[in-house]
């Protein structure tokens, strides 16, 4: 639990708010993969350099993660104690936070068209 | 116990979800790097273990949905009562069937969990 005041009710809300947000989301991501005919690097590249794309997958990706970590932070809460809680939550909040650069980096990569 | 479980395979799928999630980052950091890392990845990609992953994740996905739209709804106070809840969870996990298996049997998602290139 964090300890600044109102950490609790923040934390509930941002769940929901990521969420409802990743609901249309991962719809289209599910929509869009199963559209091509096939995955090659051609077509991947070619599917993020469309601005359009690339926006709702940094946004799929923003959700995602930030979902994610909010969601195994409870579940580690409530399985993991003492000193050890303090360290697997510093660790996942690592994981997340290199996960989120290295997404904005490949996504940047891919609609500047660098990737061809 | 139906709730119960149910519950568990929310945090379950989740958890899943989120090991997808990373998978969905390297997927795309490869696609940055080019053609060759791209290549490599597909290949560990197509193995039979990482195939049975995404067909988890895939069910995972729909059901985490379902249970999740679930959730909100409690959360703007519908659904409390016990006998809506039952109706409720049923109506996830059929629902979650249904899609899982007309997102493997009608798109190319299938082909791909089955092996095809």
């Amino acid at each position: 639990m964090s300890r600044k005041p109102g950490g609790a009710s923040r934390h509930w809300r941002n769940q929901r708010l990521t969420s409802v947000s990743l609901v249309p989301l991962g719809l289209w991501f599910l929509l869009a993969l199963s559209r091509q005919s096939t995955l090659d690097h051609a077509t991947v590249a070619a599917l993020f350099t469309k601005p359009l794309q690339a926006l709702l997958a940094s946004l799929l990706g923003a959700a995602l993660l930030w979902h994610s970590m909010l969601g195994v932070q409870v579940v580690l809460e409530d399985y993991v104690r003492g000193r050890l809680l303090g360290a697997s939550l510093a660790i996942a909040r690592g994981l997340h936070f290199v996960a989120a650069v290295a997404l904005a980096w490949a996504l940047w990569t891919l609609v500047s068209g660098k990737a061809a | 116990m139906y709730t119960m479980v149910l519950s568990i395979l929310h945090r379950a799928s989740g958890l899943l979800l989120s090991a997808c999630g990373f998978l969905f980052v390297v997927w795309l950091v490869a696609a940055a790097l080019g053609p060759e890392s791209y290549a490599g990845l597909a290949a560990i990609f197509s193995t039979l273990a990482v195939r049975i992953v995404f067909a988890l994740g895939l069910a995972a996905f729909w059901y985490h949905l379902f249970a999740g739209l679930r959730h909100l709804a409690w959360d703007a106070g519908l659904g409390f009562e016990k006998r809506a809840a039952r109706r409720s969870g049923r109506a996830v996990v059929l629902l979650a069937a249904a899609a899982f298996l007309a997102t493997v049997l009608l798109t190319p998602a299938g082909r791909f969990l089955a092996g095809a290139p």
